[in-house]
């Protein structure tokens, strides 16, 4: 069964169209990968995908409950977590602190106990700052828990950011170039925690990425976009040996080094 | 040395009462990027509420009940009337509450009258020996209720997940939605929170003196203490508010005698005078945040 389907999407800012006629599915513990030159409107799915954009056509179900015109914060509630192009971390907050965050729908305790430091707010707090640590030692931060995360590297801050959106524990997974800007080491460490989350989480993922290399290694399953259409989804040799695709995107030159 | 003690106590104490004014501005504008001037209404309905209720529920009875049906008053004034501005420009936001700080304050007065209404405060203007000097006893547990007060503040915003929730909406709202925190909740959470600081501040300004229609006036001490803290600062707010109470305080005592050119009753005017040099000194407060424009 699909943990999520979506259906002829098509998003419109007055008269530009950033997605138009897009329907994929992806499949539980799949790696669904989405590639394009940019501005093609990969961006533009995440943020319907998430509520922050409504379509004017199309539908999404997520576990077979309908998103479409829910605010964010209730889809993020339902078990959708994503990570940004660029890092959006509460960058003076701590890494514990950040990762608390994500914790946040698994507290329920309300204000007033928080004030009262009732007995629930206190075992709550302990059991998800445990479920916290339990991220810390998956993605190996250990050495940087108590450093307000502006002050990390960026690979690491990275890290932290697919931490923060692990730490919600979420039934599917948005990453949105997880290796970009990064170096051939930091990208390998990604791509190993990427790996480790379908693997070890079963986790299922969309990830948006530019580097060709780690789609075409990772990804189960990938859609390229163009001008805000798809124009193939397929595994991944499949999609290299599209001769649209080659057009639009990976380019004359690849075919000639591919073969 | 007695006067200079008794000077003192009676800043830090008016200060309190300025600092929790200045906590409730600075949540909501940290969460809401407002200033809200509804807090001097919401300061005198509190006390009003006290002076009603007393009577009937003992003087700190009525102060819990009081601090709470403020603090929910504030909730739906956010809820119904703000709710609906959320994204229109704050300038616009500021001056709704205005209008929210008016009416309320014209109902409010209605149930006060002409007269001067008691809280019935169990400490009135009686003194005690503070260190040698004779000091008004409500100024000392001005301060000690204000510690408490901060102290629970602090601890709500630094440990308990909603704490964290409103700390992360005010660095980044969509980023704070993406963890599933609902800003809705955030921001009439920081308007109760306000509500219940400001009655608890209308309570204090209500001991000693009682309750009549030009008390919320106290309330517009807290924009200099809130200027001089940053507006950022939940520490900021404090000092500053402690800071004007003293100022203000230590003028009233000693002007006359140093500086008598002056004019009297410079005191009242002092805490805007240091509010100025500081921000020659310190454009964004002692406490703020610098704010960093690229051009």
């Amino acid at each position: 069964m699909a943990v999520l389907s979506v259906d002829g999407i098509r998003l419109a800012f007055d008269g530009v169209v950033a997605v138009d006629g897009v329907s994929f599915e992806v499949g539980e513990s799949e790696l669904f990968a989405i590639i394009g030159p940019n501005g093609a409107g990969k961006t533009s799915i995440f943020n319907v995908l998430s509520g922050v954009y409504r379509p004017q056509q199309g539908s999404v179900e997520f576990n077979g409950e309908n998103l479409l015109g829910l605010r964010p914060h209730r889809i993020a509630s339902r078990g959708m977590s994503r990570t940004f192009q660029n890092i959006e971390l509460f960058s003076h907050l701590t890494v514990v602190d950040n990762l608390m965050l994500g914790r946040h729908n698994h507290m329920k305790y309300g204000a007033l106990s928080a004030f009262l430091l009732l007995g629930r707010a206190r075992d709550e707090e302990l059991k998800n700052r445990s479920a916290v640590e339990d991220v810390i030692d998956f993605l190996e931060l250990e050495q940087w828990r108590r450093f307000p995360v502006g002050l990390l590297p960026y690979g690491v801050q990275k890290r932290v950011e697919l931490g923060r959106a692990l730490a919600m524990e979420p039934r599917l997974l948005l990453l949105d170039e997880p290796v970009a800007g990064m170096n051939v080491e930091e990208t390998e460490d990604m791509a190993r925690y990427i790996l480790d989350v379908r693997e070890e989480l079963g986790i299922p993922m969309i990830m948006v990425e530019h580097d060709m290399g780690l789609v075409m290694d990772l990804a189960d399953r990938v859609m390229v976009m163009d001008f805000g259409r798809p124009i193939r989804t397929g595994t991944p040799a499949e999609v290299q040996a599209d001769p649209d695709v080659i057009r639009a995107y990976l380019g004359e030159q690849h075919r000639s080094v591919a073969s | 040395m007695d006067e200079f003690l008794q000077s003192l106590v009676r800043g830090l104490g008016t200060g309190s009462i300025y600092s929790l004014l200045a906590l409730g501005f600075v949540i909501i504008y940290k969460s809401t990027q407002v200033i809200s001037f509804a807090q001097p209404a919401f300061m005198l309905a509190g006390a009003v509420l006290v002076s009603y209720l007393a009577p009937q529920v003992s003087f700190f009875g009525a102060v819990i009940v009081a601090a709470l049906v403020i603090a929910v008053l504030a909730l739906g004034v956010e809820r119904t009337v703000l709710r609906p501005m959320v994204g229109k420009p704050v300038f616009v936001v500021a001056i709704i509450t205005i209008g929210v700080d008016v009416v309320v304050r014209v109902v409010t007065n209605a149930f006060i009258g002409l007269e001067v209404r008691q809280v019935g405060d169990p400490w009135g203007l009686t003194t005690v020996s503070f260190l040698g000097a004779e000091v008004q006893q409500r100024y000392l547990v001005m301060i000690g209720t204000t510690a408490v007060v901060t102290a629970a503040l602090f601890l709500f915003f630094r440990y308990s997940r909603i704490g964290l929730a409103m700390r992360a909406v005010a660095y980044d709202q969509e980023v704070a939605l993406a963890q599933g925190i609902s800003v809705g909740s955030v921001f009439a959470l920081s308007w109760a929170l306000a509500g219940g600081l400001a009655a608890l501040a209308g309570v204090f300004v209500a001991t000693g003196a009682g309750v009549d229609q030009q008390l919320w006036i106290v309330a517009l001490k807290a924009l200099p203490a809130i200027i001089l803290g940053g507006l950022e600062s939940l520490g900021g707010a404090v000092v500053g508010g402690l800071a004007v109470g003293v100022v203000e305080s230590l003028f009233g005592t000693y002007q006359g005698d140093f500086a008598p050119w002056l004019g009297p009753n410079f005191g009242l005017v002092a805490p805007y005078a240091l509010m100025l040099l500081v921000l020659l000194v310190r454009p964004y407060g002692l406490f703020g945040k610098r704010e960093v424009e690229r051009l």
